[in-house]
């Protein structure tokens, strides 16, 4: 006892209410692990927000384009000698007839507005409009004839400068070794600004229009290759839904335990693990070298999207197979049901929404998905017509969008890159929409058992 | 007979099959049928459409590539001209065929026309330019008589398709409508059949992992005839050059390779890790709720538009700190750290996920242990929750290095395009991935050792990572199986 107590009081008095040392050590070090987590978490969030304010900030200008207003004098001497306005005999003016009417036409409004310029002819002020200007005058000349010898108001497109002048993408300092376009016209640009001519509107082409080349980012458009994406995609739901649904019936309610119904399962769990790029050199090695199917066509993209996306699909299926409880099957045997009646009538109906919940997100997975599309060739080539049917929709070579941005990031042009962010906002809408569908989907039609 | 049209004539017998069938057992007599009246025409159209349709696969599948060796055999040693190869002129071949064919079915040659034809007396090129079908040089008479037979083959296994295919349904719409009496058990029959298509349906897996792999063990093969081995792992350079003389050597490639999924795994399996940890043990249903799916939208978002945000945002972000400007370690935006950087963002969701459910598997019981014995919460984590989910968290590392190892487009756009052995991760290097695209796009022939490779690179990537793949789910399951 004496012992005790010596030894009692040689320990330290401690109190519950006030922490000791030690206490307040492991304390502090508590905090400071739930700090780390809520730091991961933030960090997360944080690279989540850079990363779409960067695709925003960058990418909402490609829905803006800069126009020039300009009335334009379609001069009968020069697009229609013999005056019939016959549209197969004016076709014979090509776009550099028209090109001189437009630039002589802006000269002429910079005259009228008195605003003063270094420039003495339309010629020079040919930097300010875009190149595919004269291309559009001429198809709406041929549209319509009877327009010849009259003065129409024409929206121009401006040249991709100037549009990034306006967009703060061109500076005067950035384009004093700019061979395409001067000071000069960038103040000619600015009094026009003033005076409403040139003005940003709306840019409705570069969702609905094709691809431009390489110098004409101001054209370019991500609608032929929306439709590729669009073939793609059915072709894929077409294939991968009913070959999923199928194998994860038979996977799941059929198979017996044997080596075979392991093989199929152990393949699909590594299939969905096979990085994408070697489903493109499947696709390239089976569908293009092997079956000679035509190269770029979405035919052969969706054809290598649904392997790639059918694992997916089966996982979930299964997933969804699995939830309808064992009761609803045996309640169907009991009346009488064969299994495959039971499965057929029953269970599937049962497990639908969450088939279509994972056969969507298996979509938009193959929506956005790029690398097999690079093997495959559709990239490189230039989506500039749209497809004149269903079956040259799937069989002629277009692009597809995640292939176009590809494209377009690929051309290392400023004017391009907001293309490109802009393709990215487009693509995301798309993502977001079916994505959305899924999760109503589940939230409406998900049962309890 | 075109196809379609066989297509056509196949279902139109399955419908007059199905419709027949029911009938038969429907028509007369008061005795019911052992099945549902419906059974028993699906059991005719099934009978018309299984064999016919399968014997079509197979016959598109089989006659061009019969007939292909029989043209090629055909054409012999002195149709190929220097500096040709007989690919090339096989698809000359096919080119003028099928640009006679369009020129009969435009009316501009009669078909006994196209077949007696020779090159010597009329001008092929010019008769095929009409068709629209145009020609870098003049038709030589080996190549005219080749197209010419290579058509004659397809006319006559065209007509033997049609023949067959249409024989075939005819016999199973007899012997179905034969079948069809009210003893016959129509539903197990339709049922064994419907059971052969989703067998048919769930082997597809297995077919695709087979072509995965006959596709690049062939090439890969091919490869190795004209670039031996022991250069391809043995080398330390990697400079291809179309012209010829090129050095493939594949560690400078696996170097960049390994080196940015290192900083990729460095970045995410720390952020995932104490995410998943916070969202699991601490984090209340609220903040779960919305933190969880805010997480998983980067994994939702498609890797092009990682790679873009790699060489436009930071990529110049990263160089101002450590170009030129800052501290000189960096030349360009382009750089292992870039993409390291953005596929370590593009994983956290992946591996906090995993984690996640890791975690979450740990039994209740092992925390309720180490509270009673004093620990707290960080304690418990540290000490007994991590060691017990560690196998778990460790396969998901590998299946987020496997992941890592496989991407391609933020490499495409975030590394750079030279091959070095370098270690300092400022600078740019390139991946397997990264050339395997660069070495497949672009009009080469698939002849050339510069184009093969991609199928040697391809091969080696596949068995990475269905390595780190089958490794990370055999370590998952041991672990599952500890607390079931």
């Amino acid at each position: 006892m004496t012992d005790a107590t010596s030894q009692g009081a040689a320990r330290p008095r401690t109190s519950l209410t006030a922490a000791d040392k030690r206490t307040q050590r492991r304390n502090a070090a508590e905090k400071r692990f739930r700090l780390y987590g809520l730091a991961a978490i933030g960090a997360g969030m944080f690279f989540l927000v850079v990363l779409l304010s960067s695709i925003i900030g960058n990418g909402i200008g490609a829905f803006q384009q800069t126009f020039i207003e300009v009335p334009v004098y379609l001069d009968p001497a020069k697009l229609d000698k013999n005056g019939n306005r016959d549209p197969a005999e004016m076709a014979k003016v090509s776009t550099f007839g028209y090109n001189p009417l437009i630039q002589d036409s802006l000269y002429q409004l910079v005259q009228d507005k008195g605003i003063a310029t270094e420039y003495e002819d339309g010629g020079d002020m040919k930097a300010l409009i875009s190149a595919s200007a004269a291309a559009q005058l001429r198809d709406r000349v041929l549209a319509n004839p009877d327009l010849v010898g009259e003065t129409v108001e024409f929206e121009i497109l401006a040249a991709s400068r100037v549009d990034g002048y306006l967009k703060d993408r061109v500076t005067r300092d950035s384009i004093t070794e700019d061979k395409n376009i001067d000071a000069g016209h960038l103040d000619l640009v600015d009094a026009l600004l003033e005076d409403g001519t040139v003005h940003k509107s709306f840019n409705l082409a570069f969702i609905t229009g094709s691809d431009a080349s390489e110098s004409r980012p101001e054209q370019a458009g991500l609608g032929v290759s929306m439709l590729g994406s669009l073939f793609m995609m059915l072709v894929v739901l077409f294939l991968a839904l009913p070959i999923g649904v199928a194998a994860s019936i038979y996977l799941e309610e059929f198979a017996p335990q044997n080596k075979f119904t392991d093989f199929i399962e152990v393949n699909i769990s590594n299939l969905a693990a096979v990085p994408s790029i070697v489903f493109g050199i499947l696709g390239l090695a089976a569908f293009i070298q092997f079956a000679h199917l035509p190269q770029s066509a979405p035919l052969v993209g969706g054809l290598t999207l649904t392997l790639m996306t059918l694992p997916t699909i089966v996982i979930s299926t299964r997933a969804s197979l699995k939830a309808v409880p064992p009761s609803i099957r045996d309640a169907a045997l009991g009346v009488g049901a064969s299994k495959m009646q039971s499965v057929f009538h029953h269970v599937l109906p049962l497990a639908m929404p969450g088939i279509l919940t994972g056969t969507i997100i298996g979509l938009a997975q193959a929506l956005g998905e790029t690398a097999p599309l690079l093997l495959i060739g559709m990239v490189g080539y230039i989506a500039t017509n749209y497809p004149d049917g269903i079956i040259s929709g799937f069989m002629s070579p277009n692009s597809a969008m995640p292939a176009q941005i590809y494209e377009w990031a690929k051309r290392a042009d400023p004017a391009y890159y907001e293309r490109a962010w802009g393709g990215i906002i487009i693509l995301l809408v798309f993502l977001l929409v079916m994505n959305v569908i899924a999760i109503v989907l589940r939230r409406k039609f998900e049962r309890r058992w | 007979m075109p196809v379609l049209w066989l297509i056509l004539i196949v279902l139109a017998l399955a419908v007059a099959g199905f419709i027949a069938g029911r009938l038969r057992v429907t028509s007369a007599g008061a005795e019911r049928p052992h099945s549902l009246p419906n059974y028993y025409g699906w059991n005719v159209a099934m009978k018309v459409m299984a064999p016919a349709f399968l014997a079509l696969v197979v016959w598109l599948l089989v006659q061009p590539m019969l007939v292909d060796r029989q043209v090629t055999a055909g054409l012999g040693e002195g149709a190929v001209p220097e500096g040709s190869t007989l690919g090339l002129v096989m698809s000359d071949v096919r080119r003028v065929a099928g640009g006679l064919d369009t020129a009969v079915s435009r009316g501009l040659i009669t078909a006994g026309d196209a077949d007696a034809m020779s090159a010597a007396d009329s001008d092929v090129r010019s008769l095929l330019g009409e068709a629209g079908v145009a020609l870098g040089s003049d038709v030589s008479p080996e190549v005219l008589e080749a197209a010419q037979d290579y058509r004659a083959m397809n006319s006559a296994g065209n007509f033997w398709r049609s023949a067959v295919v249409i024989l075939l349904a005819v016999g199973g719409l007899v012997w179905g409508v034969a079948q069809s009496n009210r003893d016959f058990r129509a539903r197990n029959a339709v049922e064994t059949g419907i059971r052969m298509i989703l067998l048919a349906a769930a082997s597809i897996a297995i077919l695709t992992t087979i072509g995965i792999v006959l596709s690049l063990v062939g090439n890969t093969w091919n490869f190795f005839q004209v670039y031996p081995a022991s250069k391809f792992f043995g080398s330390f350079t990697w400079s291809p050059s179309f012209g010829g003389g090129s050095e493939l050597g594949i560690w400078p490639l696996l170097w960049g390779t390994l080196y940015i999924s290192f900083i990729a795994l460095v970045v995410a399996v720390p952020i995932g890790l104490f995410a998943a940890v916070y969202l699991s043990e601490y984090a209340g249903p609220k903040m779960r709720a919305w933190a969880k799916p805010l997480l998983e939208v980067l994994a939702g978002i498609p890797t092009i538009v990682y790679g873009l945000f790699a060489l436009l945002t930071v990529g110049p972000l990263l160089l101002t700190v450590f170009g030129r400007d800052g501290l000189g370690w960096m030349q360009a935006g382009t750089a292992v750290m870039t993409a390291g950087l953005v596929m370590g963002i593009m994983l956290i969701p992946f591996v906090s996920s995993l984690s996640d459910d890791i975690i979450n598997a740990v039994p209740q019981s092992l925390r309720d242990g180490s509270y009673g014995l004093g620990a707290t919460q960080s304690e418990t984590i540290k000490q007994v929750i991590l060691p017990a989910a560690l196998p778990g968290i460790v396969g998901a590392v590998l299946l987020a290095a496997s992941r890592a190892i496989g991407e391609t487009m933020i490499v495409v756009f975030g590394a750079g395009a030279a091959a070095r052995l370098s270690l300092n991760p400022f600078d740019a290097m390139t991946t397997v991935t990264a050339k395997i695209v660069s070495q497949l796009t672009g009009d080469a022939d698939f002849a050339s050792p510069e184009a093969l490779v991609a199928f040697a690179l391809g091969m080696t990537l596949f068995i990475i990572t269905l390595g780190l793949n089958v490794f990370a789910l055999y370590i998952v399951r041991k672990y599952r199986e500890q607390y079931e």
